[in-house]
């Protein structure tokens, strides 16, 4: 027998069968692996797999809650949403084939007017923060785009359009600034507390009321869980559950559309810049607040092209998007004359009788304060001060006041060189020079010289380092006007969910409360009373024909290098006032030329009545 | 020689009165080996009825209806092979390796392409793949050329000439190109080798030369400009290394698969298995049956199925002990390695610690050839179970 011959087996049975048992060994070692490996996958580390394998199926798709509206205080829609075509491509879907990609790429840019390197940090930036979603190119594509990525499906894999929800302005450019615009939310913000439950490619409110009250708008995507199979395609009969969006509240805004629309017709029919704000004396609810320039809200919806991103973004004169009302930083002239009034009466530097010798001329140090005009107007008492605005009575309470914080804290008190707590983003708080603020610069050698009286004469009439904004005027005239209580600014009214419920009112407790004597409230609303409407007093040639009391100040303040800065302050009615309005221009000249008339216009259509012209008597000097 | 002339002899006892099971041969047969198989191919058209039932539009029963009906050829097959006497393989080695090289090679001219790869031709009624039949021909042949030459040329030399003899279809096979049937070829070789008694220091010298291969594979060729492996086959074969990376690749695959295995846990999930259902593992029904099988049915299923493939190992290495020529034994050494390493590479690579090379999972895998050459493999080692039990008792089948 050939088994017992040659090679097979030189030395026997023993040979083979050695071989046999190695042979037999490998494979019960080979076995013993995988049965110990496959107890390992699905007994020891089965509950995880398991949770891997269900993720696995299921594809969540986002579904963005519509915004809440943003309406006016009698329900006008200020802002609310439109649907927008959205290009967007897979990345996953693209092209394998590098060339082919990068020729899709660049077509896809081409179209979207884009170029090739933005379309491709788009897509990074978006699979980086939510890899396998798809990434919007381009918002408000229009239908012509659409027809034709669609008759070329074929050429473009992985690309979809998708309707969104974007922000649309019924009201054209009205109260702009107070909106703000509403974006994809960053990366950065992704990771701060108040977006907490947002994902990637949600919209967030970025700027104004859309971000303060971005709780309030949002709502909250809804979602469809589906399941899918490996492709992402769902499969049939697949649907997890669902959770619809729910949208988002409606946003009642303290607003009067109408009394915003005088204030900004009376903004831009002057042609300057500038900024007003109209507010409840006692509450604080701004009725209307503007600035000029403004912008076209629309414009912030991206796409944003880039001569939008220099006229928005980069003119840092006209600034465009800059809220000057609460962002602007001015001298107020002689509307400070209020608030001086207030801290000399209240440090005991002047009683509500007392006369000052007003002959024109104020002589401090060596250096003559003149008034305005070179007018001289004898002996007068506060009311009378007010009334014709004279400077040297005013110089006199400066530098009777000087070598205390009486001015400074006062002016604090009523808001000025501070923010007022006001519900949007952006507020400035300006400044309100002080001895230690100006001698803190001299140490660092950041100015010329320490804090002297004149600093303090120039600041009781509202000139020199002072720094505020026609929001911090009003709260101080509201603060005084009501006797003392300061007001915290809003412009929040109530939240509405869908239906038009009323969710929750904003009735914001006031700041703090200031004491101020009946005697010298009375007092300086007489002398407002008479600035605006008895003749001889600084605006009568513009308020003496208006048939409702009010209580106004003119200011007229020098900014160097500009022309001056114009500014008028008015309570109405008088004497117990509901509503301050506070209007301020760039370069405008005297405060009676172009900021007093800006406010009548707004008073007209706050109380719905005109002025008749009178005879100027008093008008146009300062 | 002296086999096959006695079987023609045939003793007085046995002609009497036989029963119909000893005419049919069964007591004859190795009953375990048997059942295995069967219950084995049943297994295979079960868990393709229950898993593939959605695959084809209109037609439920796609898969499984046609894997039955191999099975059922291929038993068929594993009958008649195991009622001959595998003894005459060897004397038509030269043949058998013939057609073995012509039909690996007539694929490139008439083999139809499927992704990339010319492997079968395109029959009436079925895809035929040669180099799966191919797996068992190499076995008989090579099986029969140790034979022949055990007497020729130095202990060197005839080392030279049997792997040269196993590798020539191994190449071609390669060349369609199929990476895992060529290794096969390469494992069957060297265990026909090694059964037939080749000198360990031989072995050593060609593990040496196997691993210097897997460099130059691996990392010079490619270093220099010139890769013999295809780029996915050198990633399937390096990516079980680290196998969660980027989902279209292929690693992902193998995650894939370990998590449906994993996520079967120790009964299975049934029908709401979604892993393997919802094409997340691809290839479910051939490479990647072993993870249906493990999400659906769990571990008790898996261990199921890995101890019928011990068995089956077991018993043909039972069956190289009990051959009565040598022939039989070298043949039933090569199917036996021919299967472990088939089972263990697909296993392990649907585990996830073995790489990605396209075998499939024997008897269980759909494929008609695969299961044919399979079955009729077992029937071979059925005929040298039968020869050696009827030479024990000095009866002879007919």
């Amino acid at each position: 027998m050939y088994r017992r011959s040659g090679e097979l087996d030189p030395q026997g049975g023993n040979q083979l069968a050695l071989r046999i048992a190695v042979f037999g060994g490998v494979a019960l070692a080979l076995f013993a692996v995988l049965f110990f490996r496959l107890w390992f996958l699905e007994i020891i580390k089965g509950d995880e797999y398991l949770a891997e394998a269900r993720n696995n199926r299921t594809r969540e798709f986002r579904v963005p809650a519509p915004r809440g509206e943003i309406l006016d205080r009698n329900g006008e829609v200020l802002v609310s949403n439109r649907t927008s075509l959205a290009l967007q491509v897979n990345p996953r879907k693209l092209p394998a084939d590098p060339r082919e990609r990068r020729a899709e790429l660049a077509q896809l840019a081409e179209l979207t007017h884009s170029t090739l390197p933005r379309v491709k940090r788009a897509i990074r930036e978006e699979s980086k923060l939510a890899p396998g979603a798809p990434v919007t190119l381009r918002r408000d594509v229009g239908n012509h785009l659409v027809y034709y990525l669609e008759e070329n499906q074929d050429r473009f894999p992985g690309v979809t359009v998708q309707r969104v929800f974007v922000r649309s302005y019924p009201a054209g450019t009205l109260a702009a600034h107070l909106f703000g615009n509403v974006g994809e939310v960053s990366e950065k913000e992704l990771k701060e507390p108040r977006n907490e439950g947002l994902e990637p490619g949600d919209s967030v409110g970025k700027d104004g009321v859309e971000y303060q009250y971005d709780k309030v708008l949002r709502g909250r995507a809804g979602a469809t869980r589906i399941q899918v199979d490996a492709l992402g395609r769902p499969t049939p009969g697949g649907q997890v559950d669902v959770v619809e969006p729910a949208p988002g509240n409606d946003l009642r805004l303290t607003i009067d559309g109408e009394l915003q629309e005088a204030g900004e017709a009376a903004l831009q029919g002057q042609g300057l810049a500038g900024a007003y704000v109209a507010m409840d004396v006692r509450s604080g609810a701004v009725l209307a607040m503007g600035s000029n320039p403004t912008f076209d809200p629309d414009e912030l919806t991206p796409p944003i092209s880039q001569r939008q991103v220099n006229e928005l973004y980069r003119d840092p004169v006209r600034s465009p998007l800059t809220n000057r009302a609460i962002a602007g930083a001015y001298p107020t002239g002689s509307t400070f004359k209020a608030i001086t009034s207030v801290a000399a009466l209240a440090s005991g530097n002047l009683t509500t009788t007392e006369s000052i010798n007003d002959d024109g001329l104020f002589e401090l140090g060596g250096i003559d304060f003149e008034n305005a005009g070179g007018a001289a107007y004898g002996s007068i008492s506060l009311e009378t001060a007010l009334t014709v605005s004279s400077d040297v009575f005013y110089y006199t309470l400066g530098d009777r006041m000087n070598g205390s914080p009486a001015l400074q804290r006062w002016a604090h008190k009523l808001g000025i060189g501070r923010e007022s707590g006001i519900d949007l983003p952006g507020e400035q708080p300006g400044l309100l020079p002080t001895p230690a603020w100006r001698n803190q610069l001299y140490r660092e050698d950041l100015t010329d010289r320490p804090w002297s009286a004149g600093d303090n004469v120039n600041l009781s009439v509202g000139q020199g380092d002072l720094q505020a904004d026609p929001l911090q005027m009003a709260v101080a005239y509201a603060a005084i006007a009501n006797g003392g209580t300061v007001p915290r600014p809003h412009v929040a009214l109530q939240v509405d969910d869908a239906a038009g419920r009323v969710l929750r009112e904003f009735e914001p407790r006031p700041e703090r409360s200031v004491k101020i004597d009946p005697e010298w409230r009375e007092t300086i609303l007489a002398g407002l009373h008479g600035a605006a409407q008895s003749p001889g007093g600084t605006s009568y040639g513009i308020f003496g024909g208006f048939p409702v009391p009010v209580a106004g100040k003119t200011g007229t303040a020098e900014r160097p290098p500009y022309a001056d800065q114009s500014w008028y302050v008015v309570l109405a009615p008088y004497p117990d006032p509901e509503i301050v309005v506070a209007v301020t221009f760039e370069e405008g000249g005297f405060g009676a030329d172009t900021a007093a008339p800006a406010a009548l216009k707004i008073l007209s259509q706050h109380f719905g009545k005109e002025a008749k012209p009178v005879e100027a008597t008093g008008g146009a000097v300062e | 020689m002296y086999a096959t002339r006695t079987r023609r002899a045939r003793p007085e006892a046995f002609a009497a009165h036989p029963s119909i099971a000893e005419r049919l041969g069964l007591p004859y047969m190795d009953g375990s080996l048997f059942v295995g198989s069967v219950v084995l191919v049943a297994t295979s058209v079960f868990v393709l009825a229950e898993s593939t039932m959605r695959d084809v539009p209109g037609s439920p029963g796609y898969f499984a209806d046609r894997q039955a009906i191999y099975a059922v050829l291929g038993l068929i097959g594993m009958y008649v092979l195991a009622r001959i006497d595998y003894s005459r393989f060897r004397e038509l080695r030269v043949g058998i390796y013939t057609f073995l090289c012509v039909s690996v090679s007539l694929v490139f001219v008439f083999g139809f392409a499927a992704r990339g790869s010319r492997r079968a031709f395109e029959l009436p009624f079925f895809s035929f793949q040669p180099s799966e039949l191919g797996k068992l021909l190499l076995v008989l042949a090579l099986a029969g050329f140790v034979i022949d030459g055990a007497r020729r040329g130095s202990a060197r030399q005839r080392t030279v000439r049997y792997l040269c003899l196993g590798l020539a279809p191994a190449a071609l096979v390669f060349l369609q190109p199929d990476l895992g049937t060529s290794l096969v070829y390469v494992a069957i070789t060297l265990a026909v080798m090694y059964v037939g008694g080749v000198r360990w220091t031989h072995f050593a010298t060609i593990g040496a030369a196997l691993v210097a291969l897997i460099a130059v594979v691996l990392v010079a060729a490619p270093a220099v400009g010139t890769p013999i492996l295809k780029e996915y086959q050198q990633q399937r074969l390096t990516s079980f290394a680290d196998p969660s990376g980027d989902p279209s690749d292929a690693g992902y695959q193998q995650n894939q698969a370990k998590i449906a295995i994993g996520s079967g846990q120790v009964t299975g999930r049934g029908d709401r298995a979604t892993q393997t259902r919802l094409e997340f593992v691809p290839e479910r029904h051939t490479d990647f049956i072993f993870a249906v099988i493990g999400e659906r049915y769990g571990f008790i299923g898996a261990a199921f199925v890995l101890s019928l493939y011990a068995l089956l190992i077991w018993r043909a290495l039972r069956i190289v002990t009990l051959s009565k020529n040598s022939y039989g034994t070298l043949v039933a050494g090569g199917i036996a390695v021919m299967l472990l390493f088939q089972v263990f590479v697909n296993v392990g690579m649907n585990l996830g610690i073995m790489p990605i090379t396209g075998i499939p999972l024997p008897l269980l895998s759909y494929g008609g050839s695969s299961v044919l050459a399979t079955l009729l493999a077992l029937g071979v080692l059925q005929s040298i179970h039968m020869q050696a039990r009827l030479s024990q008792r000095g009866r002879f089948a007919w």
